[in-house]
């Protein structure tokens, strides 16, 4: 339609101009949408941050990481038929590493207990894990002094390690353990590193209580034959893991010579459980704060409603007389949405407004900003409001009797 | 000269509850292009009934309304509001202007409604505005100004489409005898320039402007004459002022 830009502009001028002259009621009015508005953004705040803070973590607890093993978790398969399962080697490993388009990377990983000593200070039952050099990158550690050993240290299979953060600080209270040589069972090894305490998860072992030596070397020095190992996969990316899993299963079924139809003869296992855990904990906040927002915006609707009505009755002459002088009743009923609308809008704004400092509160929680999609979404609701509960008195508005509206008082 | 509005049969009947008030109780006419027609009668006897139906206000209960040659009595709502907007200006005693708009917003607002692009519509409402002596107050709310003048203003909103008739309810009802005379007066221009009106009046020295008189009593045509003792323009004693 080529006027009903005039129209619609007209439309417009009309509702600010109503709401103007009643600046405290229209205020008041919109308080439901307001609080319906905060809440919605607050809840998606809070959601994007969770979102966040759970990407960010998700590497230190290894959620993206795969675990290919020859025992699955959880069990409750055939125990003998997996006693009897061919080791995982290290040559899959590098198969893996080298096949694999999706990973990020790859370590074989074994494992052993020994004692450490260094001078006359021991520490009983240390976990001595063999590792390659990608370690870090796989398990998203961080090494606090030092460095982690080398590709090269630990392809030559040299004698260095890296000490968990609870070795080092018992084996040297007072020195840097940099450099110095310690006793990991009877080979003598030289530190090169120490990792960022890591403290123990969701009462397992502690992390911290381990010593890392060149895979190579671990072979050679703490068991006679090669194999058994882990092999820990980080993918590239935590929503591709699927992806990554059917792909490392390919590599392994291919290099462990498995037909079509032998089932497979090794576990990939995953940290699921952490990410359902999460998943349930963002529906309830979901839940809630849609509840919540539902409920406010149900009752800040109903308020625009019932000023909307008001708004008709109070009006009915000026109705009267627009629609004298030839104004359809498309326009009335317009007329009246928009102004409805525009009060919600109104509303939502102020939501906004209020919820923006809310919002650095939760930021002091979660590492999180207000997204402006929220904030986009946040005004479409409440224009979408305003045009339900607006509905209803437009609509008795556009079919007045010109007649009786133009003799009302 | 052709015929602009036929009635024929018309009748209008309230239901009160129980009670059935019969306003109009069959009227027929016929008014022709640029005729200057008075109604008048007694208070209740369907003056206006008559008046809101020939401005498409209201539909009748039976009856044929003819305007332009074309049947109304079977229009619906939205037909309805294009023929008031296109072919009828409907001037009311208590003027009917919006309060928070303008002298220039409230006679462009039909053509608004009439979509009517925005410089040509401008120009319609000024000229329009300019045609009743208003242009000095074309930015004033109607609250500042004098009741004559608001009637002007309801005169030039009314003119402002060009419609075929202009239809005019107890116009100078709430003004005094000296302001009345000078909207008069301006009908009686805008009648020589080729305007049809019909007004409703209680005041005979109003009605003596016009040509023809109908006069209704009980919802009925009692008599339709031509008038006698016409009070023209020149023999008016008032000078016309802005
Ligand atoms: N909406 C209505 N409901 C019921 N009865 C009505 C309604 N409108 C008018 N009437 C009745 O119809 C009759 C004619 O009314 P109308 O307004 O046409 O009279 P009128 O000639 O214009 O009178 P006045 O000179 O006082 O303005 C009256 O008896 C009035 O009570
Ligand atoms: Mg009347």
């Amino acid at each position: 339609m080529r006027f009903a830009f005039a129209e619609f502009k007209e439309g417009m001028l009309i509702a600010f101009a109503a709401i103007r002259a009643n600046k405290m009621r229209s205020v008041l009015t919109t308080l439901g949408i307001v609080i319906g508005i905060v809440s919605v953004t607050l809840m998606g705040t809070a959601i994007e941050g969770l979102n966040r803070a759970f990407n960010k973590s998700i590497a230190a607890i290894g959620a993206d990481v795969l675990y290919v093993q020859k025992w699955p978790w959880g069990g409750g398969q055939d125990w003998w038929k997996i006693r009897n399962r061919r080791d995982l080697i290290i040559q899959q490993a590098r198969a893996i590493e080298r096949q694999a388009t999706t990973t990020r990377s790859v370590s074989p990983v074994i494992g052993t207990q020994r004692p450490v000593k260094y001078g006359r200070q021991v520490v009983q039952n240390v976990v001595v894990v063999g590792t390659n050099a990608n370690f870090v990158e796989t398990t998203g550690t961080n090494v606090d002094l030092g460095r982690f050993y080398t590709a090269a240290e630990s392809d030559g299979g040299r004698p260095v390690c890296v000490l968990g953060a609870d070795v080092a600080s018992n084996l040297f209270p007072n020195e840097n353990p940099l450099g110095k040589t310690v006793k990991v069972g009877a080979g003598a090894y030289r530190v090169v590193g120490v990792l960022e305490k890591q403290g123990s998860l969701l009462g397992m072992e502690s992390l911290d209580n381990r010593v890392y030596v060149p895979i190579n070397r671990f072979f050679h020095e703490f068991m006679s034959r090669r194999g058994g190992i882990q092999i820990w996969v980080r993918a590239q990316s935590i929503t591709d893991l699927d992806e990554t899993k059917e792909e490392v299963r390919g590599i392994l079924r291919k290099v462990r010579h498995l037909s079509p139809s032998q089932e497979d003869d090794f576990a990939i296992n995953q940290q699921d459980i952490l990410i359902q855990t999460f998943n349930q904990i963002g529906a309830v906040i979901a839940a809630v704060g849609l509840f919540i927002t539902g409920l406010a915006l149900f009752v800040g609707g109903i308020g625009i409603m019932n000023i909307m009505f008001v708004s008709v009755t109070e009006r009915t002459r000026e109705i009267g007389i627009r629609k004298a002088i030839g104004a359809p009743r498309r326009t009335i009923l317009m007329q009246f949405l928009l102004e409805s609308a525009a009060l919600c809008l109104i509303g939502g704004i102020i939501g906004i407004i209020i919820a923006f400092p809310l919002s650095l509160i939760i930021d002091q929680v979660l590492p999180t900003a207000m997204p402006l999609s929220v904030v986009g979404i946040a005004l479409l609701v409440s224009v979408f409001v305003g045009v339900i509960s607006g509905f209803l008195p437009a609509y008795r508005a556009s079919r007045l009797d010109p007649v009786d509206a133009l003799r009302y008082e | 000269m052709s015929t602009i509005i036929r009635l024929a049969n018309i009748t209008k009947l309230y239901q009160m509850g129980e009670e059935q008030v019969h306003a109009l109780q069959g009227v027929s006419l016929e008014i022709m292009q640029n005729e200057y027609v008075a109604i008048m009668g007694p208070s209740g006897s369907g003056k206006s009934t008559m008046m809101n139906i020939i401005g498409c206000l209201d539909t009748p209960t039976s009856g044929l309304y003819e305007l332009n040659n074309t049947n109304v009595s079977e229009m619906n709502d939205n037909q309805l509001a294009r023929i008031r907007n296109k072919e009828i200006g409907f001037v009311f005693q208590t003027f009917n202007l919006l309060a928070r708009s303008d002298v220039l917003h409230n006679v462009e607002l039909p053509l608004i409604y009439g979509g009517i692009n925005v410089t040509e519509r401008r120009r319609m409402a000024m000229e329009s505005i300019e045609r009743v002596g208003l242009s000095e107050r074309m930015h004033h709310k109607p609250n500042e100004l004098s009741g004559g003048q608001r009637q002007r203003v309801a005169v030039a909103r009314a003119l402002v489409t060009r419609p075929s008739i202009l239809l005019a309810d107890e116009p100078t009802g709430n003004l005094d005898t000296k302001t009345g005379e000078e909207i008069m007066q301006l009908f009686d221009a805008l009648h020589r320039e080729g305007n049809t009106i019909i007004l409703v009046t209680h005041e005979e020295d109003i009605a003596a402007h016009a040509h023809r008189m109908i006069r209704l009593r009980d919802g009925r045509v009692e008599r339709d004459e031509p008038v006698m003792n016409r009070r023209t323009y020149g023999a008016s004693s008032v000078a016309a002022s802005a």
